[in-house]
């Protein structure tokens, strides 16, 4: 073999890729333009993104903070030459829009409330905390109320004490009375004991152990606190009325299957402002005669109503996305229908349906601005009653504005949070 | 399941109150609270402050309710209430009182089964047109179009002031003032009418009000008065007597400056009768003998509580015109103290 | 659920009602069914007692009072003086017009939004991403409220178009005119017209009370008014359509079998334009300008502010979802498929319509009626800018003006609940059709 050769003996080095390929101006050249295209339509997007934020940021940036009336708004916007907003009545009013007309003493309880909460939601969204934790989230649900509202402890403690008889019962008489007779007790003692005894009783410890702070009507409930209090409320309890809609909807049993779908057809065909309606104006029709629920109240069952039906339809999707040899191999364990949805479905399904479920809370958040229209003062209704001021009167923009983006604020970061569980769980199933 | 205990637990929490039964006096003292029925906002009339309190002309009657009733001008639960939603608060119980610059109808009377106490503003719906349009009268208003606020009288009125008059127009049916306002300044709409009072309230509010004027015609009857359930006339009449011993206070000269002065006693029988120095009619009305005082103290006499909210020193500036004493030739007229 | 099979020929028991799973679902739909018959019972019970103690009983004569109200938007012929059930049928018409119009526009924008996010130019998708999270973050009625505020403050007033030098003026030769009263269109004329064909007489109307010398009844009696014109040229246009889908199949069939095709688009055009024209021409077909006189334009189609805010607030917030489902269906096709389909020699254009489309459509059509379904139920909101729909004449005004809560909104949600069932029964027959055969 000579020594002429043209293969090539050595690897060349890596050349350089072209400037205008890489760095920043290729990373331009390749997304914003491509084509002759879409420079065009990068300029025309481009054009109006300027156009955009000339019009409104000189609007937002107005020195009128610190102003106490719209008049003073005028004559400060007067100097400035151009239009401005007027802030002053987000600092006078902010308190009000957040808490409506909550003792101002009592804030630091809708707080702590609020703050709870995301303690007690976080064991069961991050599943890597400490599973002790999930203790707190059983006692949250009676202990929201309790700050919200104030009054006597045992109130709470009476109603939870419900849920431990009905636990003691299922548990302790099986051996004695049997399977069945002890699930049927199970849920009567607990109603037996929620209607006719714990009042009483909780009034007598009430006498004897003043446990209380101060109460709180409900009519004072307002602004941002308000949306979220019915949201809250409403999602928590329709979480197992959903569920049980949704295996009702499943059942091979025709009439509770048609009940199930009789009630949640009937609520998603109509409008939720005519379930709202029917609190304002009809809700106390419904109920015997001398009745008298605080709107408020009215309000949370109806919208609660409302958000188990979307519930069922939620958690049935995640039930059917269950591979169908789960059911079959609960059934080969012989297990019953109920310690199988326990133990093997219910886990499951609901894991599954999480971010529908956050997705149903972001709906049913946004919907609670609809009871400005029957007269509840929440952030849209409340802004009405602001503007009812003489010293505000004629504002529009800076209002809704500032409810839009709180709005916007909540449902974006829920929605966000929402897509990461997603992301999460699918990782999980492939 | 959870459901039953939460509704359970929030509604011995006190959230859902007692029973409406017929006597409300037992209820309202029972309660300790009087459950006023409010606009959700009306300028002067209506109005939560930076505080959270309730303020306007319409909440201090119901504070004069209150004092009178339950000794303390601060025991009031505000209820705000829209067009559709107060007759059935009040139907169903919610609230003890409706004092919501309500019209006084015949069908709301009879038909509704509510119960008028007494007219605690006249007003009359009118017409607030831009000076620029060139317009005196709302009969030069043909093919024009007006804003108007839905759920109320008066877009009966107007339908009938138009029909009657033979001319077209377009509605423009807004939910709010506030809307209405926004509407009516861009130029949406030609004409804004509701009851004159509003218009003027409005229109003080304006960055140019010279610039808008008020038409000469006043095309409804628009008596605004508290109202009460059909059927409790007990309750009915504190109510009823509340408001007039806040006109008469007016007429005789009691105000809260001098209350505490009269209160110890005065030659004139009359004043001593409301003040509960003389005769018992507190009595007669189911309460103790200073119930009036404690009305008038809790804001003043009717004319104090007109100028404090609504009258000429504050912005909005309406003139006492038909709501001025029978002897300064308006229609406030209350019956005698005797 | 368990299945274990009970020993066969044992006698009946009373205990088997509860221990033998054969006759334990009898049981528990029995007692299901005694407890839902309860609860309803108890409810109408109080109801019933509640009403005669308002002195109120259900009652629906009051349909057949006058109103006493005016309403801006009417598709049928209504005055003060008609009926309040008259009232609820330009209500509910209102309400069936904005929905209509709203799905539409939310489909084609929400498309548009979908497939752009998809865009390789960053901006855009970001643009549009923006767009979504904006409109699906905020509640619809704050966007019904700002979308009104816009309209009345961006636009000018129609005194705005008055004067020697006006501030203003109308668009498109003068036959367009936007204000912020809402916007003026030409009209369609027919100085030839055949009139009008009344349907479902309605002896409410005052139209339809016979004249007091004896004549005929007026011809606009009637519910509903149906254009003449308007059928006549629906019916030739459609004609035109069949007649070229005819030629169509004409020139398939030739091509199948001697692989030439005819060229037929003039043949198509004529047979669809020419009658359409002609009848058109007949009738004396020509456009009404809107005009400015006096305090308003007069003349045209008026589509009012009202509707349109409604309008575009709602196909904009549910154009955000439908956005999302598109891009949700064009994603969830693999991309083998488009591959496989190129391998086959398919130019692109036949591969979106022959193997994307239909795959994607049967992903994309279930959530997409279902979001026809929200629109039309938050046309509802309609309340807040004055739209008089059903829930602003029937269960607004007309409650408020004649104390009968119960019989109008009892009324009110019966409708929506038909609008939705229609709506779900349609979707419910696409989904039958389109369903994969599996397992």
């Amino acid at each position: 073999m000579s020594n002429t050769h043209y293969v090539r003996s050595e690897m060349l080095s890596e050349q350089e890729p072209p400037a205008a390929t890489t760095g920043a101006i290729g990373w331009v050249r390749e997304n914003l333009f491509s084509s002759a295209f879409n420079s065009v339509v990068t300029l025309l997007a481009l054009a109006f993104i300027y156009w955009l934020l000339a019009q409104a940021l000189p609007w937002m940036v107005s020195p009128t903070w610190h102003a106490s009336s719209l008049t003073e708004c005028r004559e400060i916007i007067a100097e400035l030459g151009y239009g401005g907003a007027c802030w002053g009545i987000i600092r006078e009013r902010w308190l009000q829009f957040m808490f409506g007309f909550y003792p101002k003493e009592l804030y630091w309880r809708v707080v702590l409330d609020f703050i709870l909460l995301f303690v007690a939601l976080a064991p069961v969204l991050f599943t890597h905390l400490p599973r002790k934790m999930l203790y707190f989230s059983a006692i949250y649900p009676f202990l929201m109320p309790w700050l919200l509202w104030g009054g006597t402890i045992w109130n709470p403690v009476m109603a939870a004490l419900g849920f431990v008889i009905g636990y003691l019962a299922s548990r302790h008489l099986a051996p004695v009375l049997g399977n069945l007779a002890a699930t049927i007790l199970a849920f009567v003692l607990p109603v037996i004991w929620w209607i006719f005894l714990s009042g009483p009783v909780a009034d007598g410890i009430a006498s004897v152990l003043p446990l209380a702070i101060q109460s709180v009507e409900s009519r004072a409930f307002g602004g941002y606190m308000l949306s979220i209090t019915i949201g809250v409320v409403a999602i928590a309890l329709s979480l197992p009325i959903g569920i049980l809609l949704a295996l009702g909807r499943q059942s091979n049993l025709l009439i509770v299957r048609s009940l199930s779908v009789g009630f949640i057809e009937f609520i998603r065909g109509v409008p939720l402002i005519t379930l709202l309606f029917v609190a304002s104006t009809l809700l106390n029709i419904f109920m015997p005669p001398g009745t008298d629920f605080d709107i408020i109240l009215r309000v949370i069952i109806m919208v609660t109503l409302f958000a188990s039906a979307y519930m069922a339809e939620v958690i049935r999707g995640g039930l059917a996305a269950l591979p169908r040899g789960q059911y079959e191999a609960a059934d080969a364990l012989g297990l019953d229908f109920w310690m199988a949805q326990r133990l093997i479905i219910m886990p499951q399904a609901l894991k599954i349906s999480i971010p529908g479920i956050v997705s149903t809370f972001i709906g049913v958040f946004k919907d609670t601005t609809l009871v400005s229209i029957i007269g509840l003062l929440d952030p849209l209704g409340l802004s009405r009653a602001i503007l009812a001021d003489a010293a505000w009167n004629g504002l529009v923009w800076e209002i809704y504005g500032f409810i839009a983006v709180m709005f916007f604020i909540f449902c974006f970061s829920m929605s966000r949070y929402s897509m990461y569980l997603e992301r999460k769980l699918q990782t999980g199933h492939r | 399941m959870k459901k039953t205990v939460l509704v359970g637990a929030l509604a011995v929490a006190g959230l859902s109150a007692g029973v409406a039964g017929a006597a409300t006096l037992d209820d309202v003292k029972a309660r300790g609270k009087l459950n006023c029925g409010a606009n959700t906002g009306l300028v002067g009339f209506a109005a939560p402050n930076a505080n959270g309190e309730w303020e306007g002309f319409d909440v201090a009657f119901c504070r004069a309710v209150a004092a009178a009733v339950l000794g303390d001008p601060t025991a009031v639960e505000f209820i705000p209430t829209t067009g559709k939603t107060r007759f059935t608060a009040l139907a169903s119980g919610e609230v003890d009182l409706l004092a919501r610059n309500t019209t006084w109808t015949f069908t709301r009377d009879i038909d509704l089964k509510f119960e008028f106490v007494g007219v605690n503003y006249y007003d009359g719906q009118g017409f607030m047109v831009p000076k620029e349009l060139g317009v005196s009268s709302a009969k030069e208003l043909d093919g024009a179009t007006v804003c108007i606020q839905t759920g109320t009288t008066t877009e009966l009125n107007l339908a009938d002031f138009f029909r009657a008059n033979n001319i077209s127009y377009e509605p423009v049916p807004v939910e709010t003032d506030n809307e209405a306002q926004q509407q009516y300044l861009a130029g949406a709409c030609d004409a804004y009418t509701t009851d004159a009072s509003g218009l003027a309230a409005v229109r003080a509010t304006f960055e140019a009000p010279g610039d808008h004027i008020l038409l000469p015609e006043i095309i409804s009857k628009e008596p605004l008065g508290p109202l009460v359930r059909h059927g409790d006339n007990d309750w009915g009449d504190i109510v009823r007597w509340t408001l007039n011993a806040l006109i008469s206070a007016e007429e005789l000269g009691i105000t809260s400056a001098n209350i505490d002065e009269l209160s110890s006693g005065t030659d004139n029988p009359e004043i001593n009768r409301i003040l509960g120095t003389e005769g018992s009619l507190g009595e007669m009305l189911g309460l103790d003998a200073e119930w009036a005082k404690r009305a008038i103290k809790a804001g003043g006499n009717y004319g104090e509580l007109f100028e404090k909210n609504v009258g000429e020193t504050t912005p909005i500036g309406l003139a006492r015109g038909l709501n001025a004493q029978w002897t300064n030739g308006g229609l406030l007229y209350s019956p005698p103290f005797r | 659920m368990s299945t274990m099979t009970d020993p066969p020929k044992e006698s009946f028991k009373l205990g088997m009602l509860i221990y033998d799973t054969r006759y334990r679902s009898i049981t528990i739909q029995i007692v299901a069914l005694i407890g839902f018959l309860i609860l309803a019972g108890w409810l109408i019970n109080n109801t019933i007692n509640n009403l005669a103690v308002l002195g109120k009983p259900i009652d629906f004569t009051f349909l057949r009072d006058p109103a006493g109200y005016d309403i801006n938007q009417r598709l049928i012929d209504y005055n003060s003086q008609s009926s309040h059930w008259r009232a609820t049928v330009v209500g509910l018409l209102n309400t069936l017009l904005v929905a209509v119009l709203g799905c539409i526009t939310a489909t084609v924008v929400g498309v548009i939004v979908g497939v752009l996010r998809l865009s390789n130019n960053w901006l855009v998708s970001r643009l549009m991403t923006v767009y979504v999270e904006m409109f699906r973050n905020v509640p619809v009625l704050l966007w019904i409220v700002f979308t009104m505020a816009i309209l009345i403050e961006t636009l000018p007033a129609p005194r705005d178009f008055r004067g020697e030098d006006p501030e203003a003026s109308m668009l498109l030769f003068d036959s367009v005119a936007l204000t912020n009263r809402g916007v003026y269109v030409p009209e369609p004329l027919f100085s030839r017209g055949l009139g009008d064909l009344p349907i479902l007489p309605d002896t409410d109307s005052p139209a339809c009370a016979i004249p007091e010398d004896g004549g005929p009844v007026s011809d606009s009696c009637g519910m509903f008014q149906i254009s003449l014109d308007f059928l006549l040229i629906a019916a030739v246009f459609l004609a035109g359509l069949y007649a070229s889908s005819k030629i169509r199949q004409r020139a398939d069939r030739i091509q199948n079998e001697t692989g030439d095709r005819p060229t037929t688009w003039y043949l198509r055009l004529g047979v669809v334009l020419i009658p359409t024209l002609a009848v058109l021409a007949a009738l004396g077909f020509h456009l009404g300008m809107p005009e400015l006189k006096g305090f308003n334009f007069q003349g045209g189609i008026y589509l009012r502010n009202s509707l349109i805010a409604l309008w575009l607030s709602l196909s904009l917030y549910t154009a955000a979802f439908i956005a999302e489902i598109v891009r949700a269906g064009i994603l969830a096709i693999s991309k083998g498929q488009t591959e496989a389909a190129a391998a086959l020699g398919l130019w692109p254009n036949r591969i979106m319509s022959l193997v994307i489309l239909p795959q994607a459509l049967r992903v994309i059509i279930p959530p997409l009626i279902s979001q026809y379904l929200n629109l039309t139920k938050n046309s509802s909101l309609a309340i807040a800018v004055g739209y008089m729909d059903l829930t602003g004449t029937l269960m607004g005004i007309t409650l408020n003006q004649t104390g009968r809560e119960l019989e109008t909104v009892l009324m009110g949600m019966l409708v929506y609940l038909s609008i939705s069932l229609a709506i779900s029964a349609g979707m419910n027959l696409y989904n039958q059709r389109v369903k994969l055969v599996e397992r």
